[in-house]
């Protein structure tokens, strides 16, 4: 499996505050190696889900122009703590991971 | 305006030499110069540098801060930190506290070698003292990711340098005349820029006030790449096209002592993002 | 045809595709399918055609979505943007940097109490407008915010 991501989850009143911070290189595919002069092949996260409490949440598709080691922020409204936050996603070479934590 | 400022500091380099006014008089004449001059700042918020100048730059800085996208890199340097040595022992034996809240204790100036010691230096000793082989102080895969991490066990330290006795006085007495030398093509000193033209931008960038220069690295460009103080000289001089120090240079050294003890007071905060 | 591609079929260009499969049965949550990115999308040239693309042509403008950004980017590689939408029903937001060589970003789908809020980091190849698109009861809404990005001078 890929690096392992950092999630943060916390009730704020009802709703729980989610953050998570991807480990992932995000290769645009527009650049070039100054010592080879070959251009470096795209490498990025195409897909991300988020289930919370066995309920998806969240469902994402990304281009190369998220920031390298994504952070993506959300809301989920009803969420309890304790529930568990699973996120997964795929890049465009098919790599994967999933992480999960339980909200605070 | 703006001579004016460098001249009066430059007399009083020439008065503190003179009549030994000394470190601690330098260091409360530049704190009322940025009062007077940023009276916005408080002084505590010195350590972020041109971004307690502009709204717009602190909220980036405070929103990536909220979950760094180069946390993994400190991570990596928190496994260095805790790796024994192969004698058994780690890196926090060599240090009081077990490394916690000594960072801003650096750079100190040894009166046995007569030189001034800074916080890489130390660990440099105790990778010797242990039996391992010491790292390069400008590389970034090893004392850079390493510092990243160790520094930061002294986040919120007031720096606390201390300047006693002769040799220690001469090294920051050194390191103040580079501050304050022009050089380079361009034939600038760093006060040119960070004192006299604090505030103002070059091109689209702000310039940063000298107080609270030394208290915030490694830094992490967009995020990522990793800066130390001495490459962040290196960088300078090279910007005003002059040519740079080494690494661990004399002449680099004296200046991070002087830096430092000028920020006695303020909190260290290690690992942060800049642009 | 199996069931699983007719319901990938009827949901081309939705990001929300996954979230459907799973509704109904197809999926289980945690399995996501790589072959349904919307590369028609992504690798559009311009701001409307990745617009066409996400099924946002003639979104109308909205004030109810609120685009945190700064005025000017500490550095291209990496610009906050928090978008919090205060259309009911919201369903998907969308972010677009107009001047990057491919306009579209990121395409959020969200459901189960997820709220119209999104916070993210993107890259942005020059001064742009960065676009939001947001959906909410079938229909699309828009949002712009310019983002300055300069060379700097020294710093960085």
């Amino acid at each position: 499996m890929a690096e392992p991501m950092k999630i943060r989850a916390q009730m704020q009143g009802d709703t729980a505050d989610i953050k998570v911070l991807m480990n992932h290189i995000m290769e645009t595919g527009l650049r070039k190696d100054a010592k080879t002069g070959q251009m470096i092949p795209a490498h990025f996260i195409q897909q991300v889900n988020v289930t919370v409490g066995g309920k998806v949440v969240l469902d994402a598709q990304w281009g190369y122009a998220v920031a390298k080691n994504p952070f993506l922020g959300f809301k989920v409204k009803g969420a309890k703590a304790g529930d568990k936050v699973v996120v997964n996603w795929v890049d465009n070479k098919g790599d994967k991971r999933t992480d999960e934590a339980a909200i605070s | 305006m703006k001579k004016i400022a460098l001249a009066l500091l430059s007399a009083g380099l020439m008065m503190s030499a003179a009549a030994q006014a000394g470190p601690e008089e330098d260091r409360k004449q530049l704190i009322d110069f940025y009062k007077s001059k940023l009276p916005t700042v408080k002084f505590d918020d010195m350590i972020y540098g041109a971004l307690a100048l502009d709204k717009d730059s602190k909220s980036q800085y405070d929103s990536i801060m909220e979950f760094p996208p180069f946390e993994t890199v400190v991570d990596a340097g928190k496994q260095m930190w805790e790796k024994p040595f192969k004698n058994g022992k780690t890196f926090a034996s060599c240090f009081p506290n077990g490394g916690k809240n000594v960072a801003g204790n650096y750079p100190i100036f040894d009166d046995k070698s007569n030189k001034v010691v800074t916080f890489e230096m130390a660990i440099n000793q105790c990778l010797r003292d242990n039996g391992e082989e010491e790292f390069k102080l400008g590389t970034v895969n090893t004392m850079g990711i390493l510092t990243a991490y160790a520094r930061t066990l002294s986040d919120g330290m007031k720096m606390n340098v201390k300047v006693q006795g002769d040799g220690a006085l001469a090294a920051y007495e050194l390191g103040k005349r580079h501050y304050f030398q022009r050089r380079g093509q361009l034939n600038f000193a760093c006060a040119t820029c960070h004192v006299d033209n604090v505030g103002n931008r070059v091109r689209a960038e702000v310039i940063s006030p000298a107080l609270g220069q030394a208290t915030h690295w490694p830094v992490f460009r967009a995020g990522e790449n990793l800066v130390t103080l001495q490459t962040r000289f290196r960088q300078c001089n090279s910007q005003v096209r002059a040519v740079p120090f080494d690494f661990g240079s004399e002449e680099y050294n004296n200046l991070e002592y002087y830096m430092s003890y000028r920020d006695n007071g303020l909190p260290l905060k290690a690992s942060v993002f800049r642009k | 045809m199996n069931q699983l591609r007719r319901t990938f079929l009827k949901g081309t260009g939705a990001a929300g595709t996954v979230a459907l499969a799973i509704a109904a049965g197809l999926l289980k949550p945690g399995q996501v399918l790589a072959a349904e990115w919307n590369k028609n999308a992504f690798e559009a040239k311009t701001p409307a055609d990745a617009m066409k693309g996400i099924g946002a042509a003639g979104a109308a403008k909205s004030a109810d979505i609120m685009i945190k950004a700064p005025d000017i980017a500490e550095n291209g590689a990496v610009v906050p943007v928090e978008v919090t939408s205060k259309i009911p029903g919201t369903t998907e937001i969308a972010i677009l940097s107009e001047q990057n060589v491919n306009p579209l970003i990121a395409e959020f789908t969200l459901s189960n109490g997820a709220e119209g809020y999104v916070s993210t980091r993107i890259k942005m190849a020059k001064t742009s407008n960065v676009t939001v698109v947001v959906k909410a009861g079938g229909k699309t809404y828009m949002a712009s915010k310019e983002v300055k990005v300069t060379i700097g001078g020294c710093g960085g």
